[in-house]
Order: structure tokens, then C-alpha cells, then sequence
């Protein structure tokens, strides 16, 4: 790891969120869901740091958690760019980009109230995304279409 | 491809040749819809009627096709009178029917409850109204009585007026006409105008969409006016409803311009949008888009559930 990027001391074992779109950190934070870790999970969060890679960028690293794949396709959701690491015993076992899947499942709920995902019934919400570039989700219930996620992520 | 078997919830179910197939096998029902000749396509199979809001025209004519062709309904026709009220979820009430019938046809009043019938049946589901989302079969039997008016649906141009908004035929029916290349007029009420999402949406299938404020311009260039009613249990305020209400009429006056082959349609109930006087016109062709609503319902229930030969 370069230098410059060592803000933040190292973490044994856990996950690195790095390559964050500037000003997306805690939104990353409600997605892992940061306020209800256990207490052995310390999270640190660098804002504002620069990167070669994207400009400036936000950091998350969470010591003992790795991202459930759900969680990994929100994050995908809001910050595109994100790189995520998993750390064991201070090395980077794995690293990759996140990927925006063909369906999301249980992330975002549909901002339609009258669409039958938001009814008690035993079904999660999900999407078809239906556009990359930007991104548009369909809902695959109502076909409602949403460009804005981030006031329905579940 | 084939329809036998499959859902149909939406009308991007469907592609442009399976929408022809299916009004090809409409025409060929219209003698077995009034009696004239007798099929036994569905002899021995029952097809359930799950009707959770209100609806006369809809099940009575999936009513009349199922037993046209030889078959037998059972029928949810009041969801008061269902395990609904005691908290079963639509969910488990789709798995129950799904299996004591070959088929489900279903209207409720939420969004995206047909898809889910149909996730949670195994038998195929026929999306008949989800809220405001689709009503797929209206939208076929539309395409029939301009097909039947017109002999074609290529380049016609058809002015979309009313609820705009929350009519749930005019979301599947402009649609369709885009995937047919008809040019869509949009007029009406400002607050009752297309969702942005569904215009973005019909633009991006190549559609030639406008808008005409002037409704009298709009009947004049006009080959179809497909008039809606103001739905109002979609209106959450009264006083909203009220001030939209009886904002635009069909009568002698609007239709002194027009063509003469116009074609006035309105999926009905009406409620005071035609003034009678239409009715004696050449122009009006919604009691017989009424009346296609069974030979179209007869062609879909034969095609995705009739018997098939070697059957």
C-alpha cells in the first residue's frame, strides 16, 4: 500500500472499502450498517483523500467483517468505483472491484407504496437493472423504474 | 414462440409477432365468442376468476370465454369474503388456487400483484388490472377493435385522453402502439398527464410521442380518440378529483372536425367523458370494443391453455 494512503493504521483482519466516490463514506457506513457492529469491529473512515485513481476519494475499513454479498451490491449501487479488499493477518487475501449484478434482491425497497413488495407479504424487493449507464433499476413487481436509490436503500 | 403455458402480466410479455398472433386468433374466435360455432378447447379444465377489486366487464367476459371454449370458472368475485381478511397473504391465496384450477386469472388493487401470483403459482397467472399498473388483455382487445376498424395498426395516429396518469390502459396501450410505430397524442388534464418515467419510456422505444393541449386539434388529425375515464378511487383527496372531474366531454361539437373514419374507444364504464349523443355515430366503436373483449379473452385462454393437438 502506497505511503500516502496510510492515514488510517493498518487493520489484522477485516475489510477495506477504498476508491469511494468523495463525500459517499457514510453512506457506505449505513449500508455495512456500522452502528450495530460488534464492538471488536472497529470501523475507521478517511474522508477527502487524495487518489491518483478517481481524484479524490472516501476510505472504510472494518476490522473482523467481511461484506455479505448484499451488502457488496449496494455498495455497488452508490459507489461505483469502490474497490473492496479483504484483509487476513495484515495481507490482502482478496481484492476486487464491485460489480453491479443483473438483479438486485433485498436492497432497495421500490418507492412505489402501492406496489405489492411493499404489501405484507413473504417477498423481498427486487430489481432488474435494466440500465448501466446511468444506472436504472426496474422493479421487477410494479416496473416501476428508480434512478435516485440512495432515500429507498432498504 | 409459443404462449402455451406462459404468464401474461404485462404487455412487454409480449413481442410485436405474438401480439399479431394473438389478434389473428381473435378474429378467428369472433363466430365461436357469438355462439355461431362451438369449441371444446378447455373441455375439462377450470380456470379461477381472483378478482380482489371491483369489476363487471372484465370478469364477465374471461367468464363467457372460458365457457365458450368448454370450460369452468370458479370465482373469488368480493375479497371480503376470503381468507384475505383473516390475514393470509395474496401469496398463499394464489398457491391455494393454483391448485384447484389449470389457470389464474387475477385483478387487485396493488402494483405488481399479478407478478407475484404468478411467481407463486405454478400454473399460468393472466394479469386482468394490478392498480394502476397493467391490464395486458385490454390493451389486446384496444389493439383488436383498431385492427378491425383500420386493418392495420401501422401509422395510425391515436390521441390518448384523460387519466393519462393513473389509467392503467393507457400505460399497456401506448406501449403496444409504439411497438407498432403509431404516432400517440397525449391530452388532458396537466395534472393527469403521463408519468415523465412512462414518456422517457415510449421515447426510448423509438415512439413518435406529443402533446396537443387543444383537444379539438388533436380529434381533428386524429384517427382513433381513445377517451379514459377520471378513476376516482386512484385519487387519495376528494377535493383533487373534484377539480378534474368533468374537465373535458366528447360530444357533437368536439367531433364536428374530425375525420370521418375516427374511431371513438373507451374502455368503459364511461362516466359522462362521451355525451350519449356519440353513441348513434359512426365514430363510436366502444360497445364493440365491449363486445371484443370475449373473442380476445377466448383466443389468449386457447393459446396459453387450450388443448394442443396429441393432447
Amino acid at each position: 500500500m502506497p505511503a500516502r494512503e496510510l492515514k488510517i493504521t493498518p487493520i489484522k483482519n477485516g475489510t477495506v472499502i477504498d476508491h469511494i466516490s468523495n463525500g459517499l463514506a457514510l453512506e457506505v457506513l449505513r449500508i455495512i450498517g456500522a452502528q450495530t457492529l460488534d464492538k471488536d469491529s472497529t470501523v475507521s473512515v478517511a474522508l477527502h483523500v487524495r487518489s491518483n485513481k478517481i481524484g479524490w476519494k472516501d476510505i472504510v475499513k472494518v476490522e473482523n467483517m467481511e461484506l455479505s454479498p448484499r451488502k457488496v451490491n449496494a455498495i455497488a449501487l452508490i459507489a461505483p468505483t469502490a474497490t473492496i479488499s479483504i484483509i487476513r493477518d495484515y495481507q490482502v487475501r482478496e481484492k476486487r472491484s464491485v460489480d453491479l449484478p443483473e438483479r438486485i434482491v433485498g436492497v432497495v425497497r421500490c418507492p412505489n407504496g402501492n406496489c405489492i413488495s411493499n404489501q405484507s407479504e413473504p417477498i423481498e424487493s427486487e430489481f432488474e437493472v435494466t440500465s448501466r449507464r446511468p444506472v436504472i433499476l426496474t422493479c421487477v413487481y410494479c416496473e416501476r423504474e428508480l434512478d435516485d436509490f440512495r432515500p429507498h436503500l432498504a | 414462440m409459443s404462449l402455451h403455458g406462459r404468464d401474461l402480466i404485462s404487455i412487454r410479455d409480449l413481442s410485436r409477432e405474438e401480439i399479431e398472433s394473438v389478434l389473428a386468433a381473435a378474429k378467428k374466435m369472433i363466430p365461436f365468442a357469438e355462439g355461431k360455432k362451438v369449441s371444446h378447447s378447455l373441455e375439462n379444465k377450470i380456470v379461477a376468476m381472483a378478482f380482489f377489486e371491483p369489476s363487471t366487464r372484465t370478469r364477465l367476459s374471461f367468464e363467457s370465454a372460458v365457457q365458450r371454449l368448454g370450460g369452468s370458472c370458479i370465482t373469488i368475485a368480493d375479497a371480503s369474503v376470503t381468507s384475505m381478511r383473516k390475514g393470509e397473504s395474496l401469496h398463499d391465496t394464489i398457491r391455494m388456487l393454483s391448485s384447484y384450477s389449470d389457470a389464474i386469472v387475477i385483478r387487485h388493487p396493488n402494483e405488481g400483484s399479478a407478478r407475484l401470483a404468478a411467481r407463486a403459482s405454478d400454473r399460468p397467472v393472466l394479469n386482468a388490472g394490478d392498480g394502476a399498473g397493467q391490464h395486458p388483455t385490454q390493451t389486446l382487445l384496444d389493439l383488436a377493435t383498431m385492427q378491425e376498424a383500420f386493418g392495420t395498426l401501422s401509422g395510425l395516429t391515436v390521441v390518448l385522453l384523460g387519466d393519462l396518469k393513473f389509467g392503467r390502459t393507457v400505460h399497456s396501450l401506448a406501449h403496444a402502439l409504439a411497438m407498432f410505430g403509431a404516432e400517440i397524442v397525449l391530452t388532458g388534464p396537466p395534472s393527469l398527464a403521463l408519468p415523465l418515467q412512462s414518456r422517457r419510456h415510449l421515447e426510448h422505444m423509438g415512439a413518435k410521442v406529443r402533446e396537443q393541449s387543444d383537444l379539438h386539434a388533436a380529434v381533428r388529425d386524429a384517427d382513433v380518440l381513445y377517451v379514459t375515464r377520471i378513476q376516482k378511487e386512484r385519487f387519495g383527496d376528494e377535493s383533487e378529483y373534484r377539480r378534474v372531474a368533468g374537465s373535458y366531454r366528447i360530444d357533437a361539437s368536439v367531433l364536428a372536425d374530425a375525420k370521418s373514419r375516427l374511431a371513438v374507444m373507451h374502455p368503459l364504464p364511461r362516466a359522462g367523458e362521451i355525451a350519449p349523443e356519440v353513441d348513434s355515430t359512426t365514430h363510436a366503436v366502444y360497445f364493440r370494443q365491449a363486445a371484443l373483449a370475449v373473442p380476445v379473452r377466448m383466443a389468449l385462454l386457447d393459446l396459453i391453455l387450450g388443448a394442443r393437438k396429441g393432447d
